[in-house]
């Protein structure tokens, strides 16, 4: 299929889920309106809400706010879960003893830590940033353990061989082994650091996208709850987008699947 | 005055300890030299532990008992004068063709710099000068190994070490390659210990054929000294009257030991 068709196509799903969204909170059929205002709000005032957040500017505080916790939450979980990842990879022994605390820890479903985080940290960005990391960290810790245990044995005998020292070998096959597979998961922790803002937000924040939604739900205000969706929906794609570019900068060297010589 | 050996094992012998505690004798009572500048090559039935000998010789493997001279020095540790090629795909993933073959360098301390215009001209003598940019998996296979070859080749290592290097190419290729290997090795001649299960390709790069027993406790069973003029061609060489008394006179040894072990394998298969 030729790109203007899907495109057409992807579009035209949109134009007709909008339109019948309108059309039935409306327009009545057989005198009953099928989904009642209250509960569904309708386009044409999700829109203007968030024309009116654009409008004012009201938005971008919210936004930056949300945009940081992301980013602090992903540098931040990152950061640990590659240098965990690597001590543990390298050190079997380590790995072992906390082998059944790592996994306890990462059973535990995130969202119940929220309101210890909101005790420890306060109601700042400091707990929703805590709250992503708790998310980040074991993704990225994760593959980070796996790419340097599952270094292919001949290419590091190959380095051994070629004269490595265990510092160059780290920087020439080990790092680059666990980075790659830190960054093919790169979509999944991105998109949970911005899961873990979110949350963080909507179960006790001043500020951010989260609030925007936890404040509008307050008041039954349905269209601000579906406005702040479409936001987040935005804001999301918007970041995933430049992970793909990053992505594709720092994998070149990666086969692709459509790659037949793998 | 004599010129110190390259390599030498004397009565070397590699045991592996297995999952249930017994001793798997791979290697027993090897005893094999090569001289500077002498191209061998290990011929043997799967499974026999030829690429275990090359892997003691390269330090990667501690042999359970006898002895490892290189150069007349007992080897302690890898072999660093030794330039390992192996069998699987062994380039950095995540580097381009030229920096695979400059990291050959780069590791010694040679400045960047200094390192990539001469990992050019060695991308260039393996005839891939404009693939420099390339990511091993945009190369086919021949074209990695020649990269390889050019990694090794790079550092001038005194001993070159080859497990089946061509193993995984067409017939084709591996001819091609087998050509290239031959001109680059005439340039300066360095010690070669080459593994590979196909006779013809031996008698047609080596200076001397060993042959290998099936495994286990696999011995050195055979030493026939090639004769053939260099420099040779692979395509010319397998015409040759001599190469063919040569083939039939070490496949008749050969033989019973391919049938050996492959008998062998195919029980081991039924008792698992």
């Amino acid at each position: 299929m030729s790109r203007p068709t899907l495109l057409a196509l992807q579009v035209l799903v949109a134009v007709v889920c909008i339109v019948l969204w309108q059309v039935l909170s409306t327009v009545p059929v057989f005198g009953k309106i099928l989904l009642p205002p209250f509960f569904f709000s309708n386009p044409f005032d999700v829109f203007s809400q968030i024309v009116k957040w654009f409008a004012s500017g009201v938005i971008w505080k919210h936004l930056g706010i949300t945009l940081a916790e992301s980013i602090l939450a992903f540098v931040i979980g990152s950061l640990g879960g590659v240098l965990v990842g690597f001590w543990f990879a390298r050190q079997p022994l380590v790995a072992a003893v906390f082998d059944p605390y790592v996994k306890m820890v990462n059973a535990l479903p995130r969202v119940v830590l929220a309101p210890i985080f909101a005790l420890w940290l306060g109601l700042g960005i400091w707990s929703k940033v805590a709250l992503g990391v708790t998310l980040v960290f074991f993704i990225v810790f994760f593959n980070v353990y796996q790419g340097v245990k599952e270094v292919s044995r001949t290419v590091l005998d190959n380095g051994r061989m070629l004269g490595m020292s265990e510092r160059q070998l780290m920087q020439h096959v080990y790092w680059p082994s666990a980075l790659s597979w830190m960054f093919s998961s790169l979509h999944t922790s991105v998109g949970f650091a911005v899961v873990g803002a979110v949350v963080g937000e909507y179960l006790g924040s001043a500020a951010g996208l989260g609030y925007l939604i936890q404040q509008a739900e307050g008041i039954f205000d349905v269209a601000g709850v579906f406005a702040g969706m479409f936001v987040l929906s935005a804001f999301v794609i918007l970041i995933d987008f430049g992970v793909t570019l990053v992505e594709r900068r720092l994998l070149v060297w990666r086969p692709t699947a459509s790659d037949g010589r793998g | 005055m004599t010129t110190p050996t390259a390599v030498a094992l004397e009565d070397a012998k590699v045991a592996f300890r297995l999952g249930d505690g017994r001793v798997y004798t791979a290697v027993e009572k090897a005893h094999l030299a090569v001289a500077q500048g002498e191209f061998v090559a290990i011929v043997g039935p799967t499974g026999c532990g030829k690429s275990t000998l090359l892997n003691v010789a390269a330090g990667l493997l501690k042999p359970a008992a006898g002895s490892v001279r290189i150069f007349d020095q007992p080897l302690a540790g890898l072999n660093r004068d030794a330039g390992y090629l192996f069998q699987a795909d062994a380039l950095f993933p995540w580097k381009t063709a030229l920096d695979n073959v400059a990291i050959g360098l780069e590791i010694k301390g040679t400045p960047r710099s200094e390192a990539l215009p001469r990992a050019q001209q060695w991308l260039t003598s393996v005839g891939l000068g404009a693939f420099a940019n390339r990511y091993p998996h945009m190369l086919s296979g021949g074209q990695r190994k020649r990269v390889a070859l050019a990694q090794v080749l790079i550092r001038d290592p005194k001993i070159l070490l080859m497990d089946e290097p061509f193993g995984p190419l067409d017939a084709q290729t591996r001819q091609v390659m087998g050509n290239l290997l031959l001109d680059l090795w005439n340039a300066d001649r360095k010690a070669v210990l080459f593994v590979t299960h196909d006779l013809e390709e031996a008698i047609a790069l080596a200076d001397r054929v060993v042959i290998m027993s099936a495994g286990p406790s696999s011995r050195i069973i055979g030493d026939w000294r090639v004769s053939l003029p260099r420099p040779r061609d692979i395509f010319e060489v397998r015409l040759d009257k001599e190469f063919h008394s040569l083939h039939r006179e070490i496949w008749s040894v050969l033989k019973d030991e391919v049938m050996k072990g492959y008998e062998q394998s195919t029980h081991a298969k039924e008792t698992v």
